[in-house]
């Protein structure tokens, strides 16, 4: 079964006269279950891939499908309740909301998702715990580390149980002990889960985590290998 | 909803004081509205009754001919046998007193001092007279009484007259002559309005008669209304041969119209002031919208729509409102309701004679205006926070994260 699939995906971002080819004729199918990898150096896409995956954006041209559903005609909002039920994110910068603490962080995209206040409780305590986070649930994100936050992170991308979870670099400002923990648990909950993962990055520790690697270099797609 | 007000509460505790200063911008101007709008009402209110209480009444019997601002006495302007007329206005039911008035012109004298006034004979025991029977000293005069006069404050201070001395009188006459008798001060008024105390004195109407040679004549029949809006209906039923009735909407045509206008005058005074506040409110909110572009980034990410993003915004606004709302209102109304008891003193602002001011302004603040500000001061805040929030909804996703890296 595929979770998302691309054809001949291209994204050009023009600022002022200036245009930057991200990307160019992608075609790429991730299928059910999948523990992807994405390589390249900086600049060769990557995060442009996965914002086009995760339906954050839009593609100048090619299409785009979520478990067989072309997305280009979805607007904002379309693209918004899409994302909310089926497409879990986590961030390279640590993306908590400041405001909010470990345990309303990861309750946000359950309220998105219209739950009671009886299943958001479970749910947010079932995931805290999965992360190894429950004894700092009432914490600020000011008052965790850089990989508890991760964690949380991680929590809340898998909080409204999405087909698929899409992280950008999520070891990239994590110590080794860190960055190692993060990747462990997002590779057992794949097992546990059997929750879709595609992550980019250009950590050698990180990508031997992966079943698949696929390798960008100036928008193109050089290498998919499975490893 | 109670989500968004926690977010809500707690982004605006992020920043406290920029939080604070612009929950006080608004209170400030909320105040300032209200107590404008206090001072305005208080006023209109004071001018008119003022003016109707002293100067014009709310209807006037005059003759067809009759000049208000010549003040003569001669025979052809005057009414006759007013006492009779004015006992059967007073007997209409909607009317509370009526009763005759002279009015002449003079000049009273003391010492060296010499100063033009308007002569008004009155029969004293009316309650027409009852603003002027407010005396810092003496008694006010009796209707058998031949020498006797009072006078205002600000004139006896002129003059450095007390109650006892005497003063002369010159008068101007029905023969278009003058005439002069010694008079004794028997009290001393003050309405509170220096402008008008200062320039009358009064007689009893049969001594300015028999002085001014206007026997048995009064130059109109002052009259008082239970009930001012019933001004038209008594002019219909008053008419005769040779007189005009006047209502207070025709003798004071430029009092009534800047009370007809000074609702519009208050509402372009609170739209500027509200303008002033809704800016402030929408700076601090588009401060936060900028810096929060990241974290609407990532909740947009998460599943968050743009009317879900407005509602995060409007939150902010609406405690803000709130708050500086409250603030406001309890500071306005303080304010209107001290200067409401003990009054803003400006003094004599030489107002002309058609628009008479107490010199001493008391506020008013009636519960609807304010709850009309109140209203009016929330809804504006909330409606301009609307272009902030618009902006934070339309972020895209994609942008908001690759401003933020
Ligand atoms: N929102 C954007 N606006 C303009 N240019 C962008 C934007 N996002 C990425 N780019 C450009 O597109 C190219 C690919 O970027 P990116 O997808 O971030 O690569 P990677 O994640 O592999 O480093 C880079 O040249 C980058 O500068
Ligand atoms: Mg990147």
């Amino acid at each position: 079964m595929e979770v998302a699939k691309l054809t001949g995906v291209t994204r050009v971002y023009k600022i002022g006269e200036v245009e930057t080819r991200a990307l160019n004729g992608v075609s790429l199918t991730i299928n059910d279950g999948e523990f992807t990898s994405l390589v390249g150096p900086s600049g060769s896409g990557k995060t442009t891939l996965l914002q086009l995956i995760g339906c954050l954006d839009k593609p100048s041209a090619g299409k785009v499908f979520i478990a067989g559903k072309e997305t280009s005609s979805l607007n904002r909002n379309q693209r918004a309740d899409l994302r909310k039920g089926t497409i879990g994110f986590v961030f390279q910068f640590f993306a908590l909301i400041p405001t909010l603490t470990a345990y309303e962080n990861v309750e946000m995209p359950l309220l998105l998702n219209g739950k009671s206040s009886a299943q958001r409780k479970e749910r947010v305590m079932d995931l805290l715990n999965a992360v190894g986070m429950t004894g700092r649930a009432h914490h600020r994100p000011d008052q965790l580390s850089g990989g508890q936050q991760q964690r949380v992170a991680v929590a809340r991308a898998l909080a409204a149980a999405p087909k698929l979870i899409l992280a950008d670099e999520p070891t990239a400002n994590l110590d080794t002990e860190n960055g190692e923990q993060v990747m462990e648990l997002m590779k057992r909950l794949n097992k546990e889960t059997r929750t879709t993962f595609v992550f980019a990055t250009h950590d050698p520790r990180v990508i031997r985590y992966a079943s698949r690697v696929v390798t960008l270099e100036d928008g193109a797609i050089v290498k998919d290998a499975n490893g | 909803m109670a989500n968004y007000f926690k977010m809500a509460y707690r982004n605006l505790g992020r920043h406290r004081r920029r939080t604070f200063l612009s929950a006080l911008a608004l209170a400030l101007g909320t105040a300032l509205l209200m107590f404008i709008a206090a001072f305005f009402q208080g006023e209109m209110r004071s001018s008119m009754e003022t003016t109707l209480r002293l100067n014009t009444g709310h209807i006037q019997v005059q003759d067809a001919d009759y000049d208000p601002d010549k003040l003569s006495v001669a025979w052809e302007y005057l009414l006759e046998n007013p006492e009779q007329a004015a006992a059967q206005i007073e007997a209409l039911d909607a009317v509370q007193v009526a009763t005759p008035r002279l009015l002449a012109s003079g000049i009273v004298s003391a010492g060296d001092e010499s100063v033009g006034v308007q002569i008004m004979g009155v029969v004293p025991d009316s309650a027409a007279n009852d603003p002027y029977r407010n005396l810092v000293a003496g008694n006010f005069i009796t209707a058998d009484d031949r020498e006797g006069i009072v006078i205002g404050a600000p004139l006896a201070k002129s003059l450095g007259l007390n109650a006892g001395d005497s003063l002369n009188l010159l008068i101007n006459t029905s023969e278009g002559g003058v005439d002069q008798q010694q008079f004794i001060v028997r009290g001393i008024f003050t309405t509170g309005t220096t402008a008008y105390d200062k320039g009358i004195v009064f007689l009893p109407l049969s001594k300015a008669q028999a002085f001014s040679g206007a026997t048995n004549h009064a130059s109109l029949i002052f009259v008082l209304l239970k009930d001012r809006e019933q001004a038209e209906d008594v002019k219909a039923a008053l008419h005769g041969e040779g007189i005009k009735v006047e209502t207070w909407t025709e003798m004071n045509e430029l009092l009534t119209l800047v009370n007809d206008f000074s609702d519009a005058y208050l509402a372009i005074i609170n739209l500027i002031i509200l303008s002033i506040t809704a800016t402030v409110i929408v700076n601090t909110l588009l401060m936060s919208v900028f810096e929060r572009t990241r974290e609407i980034g990532i909740l947009s990410a998460i599943g968050m729509k743009g009317r879900q993003v407005v509602a995060l915004f409007l939150a902010e606004a609406f405690l803000l409102a709130l708050a500086g709302v409250a603030a406001g209102s309890l500071m306005g109304w303080a304010c209107s309701a001290y200067f409401g008891k003990v009054g803003i003193y400006f003094g004599d602002l030489g107002m002309s004679s058609d628009m008479l001011l107490n010199d001493r302004i008391f506020t008013i603040l009636p519960l609807d205006s304010a709850l009309n500000l109140i209203v009016t001061a929330f809804v504006i805040t909330i409606a301009a926070s609307l272009y902030p929030a618009r902006i934070a909804s339309r972020m895209e996703p994609v942008e908001a994260l690759h401003k933020a890296q």
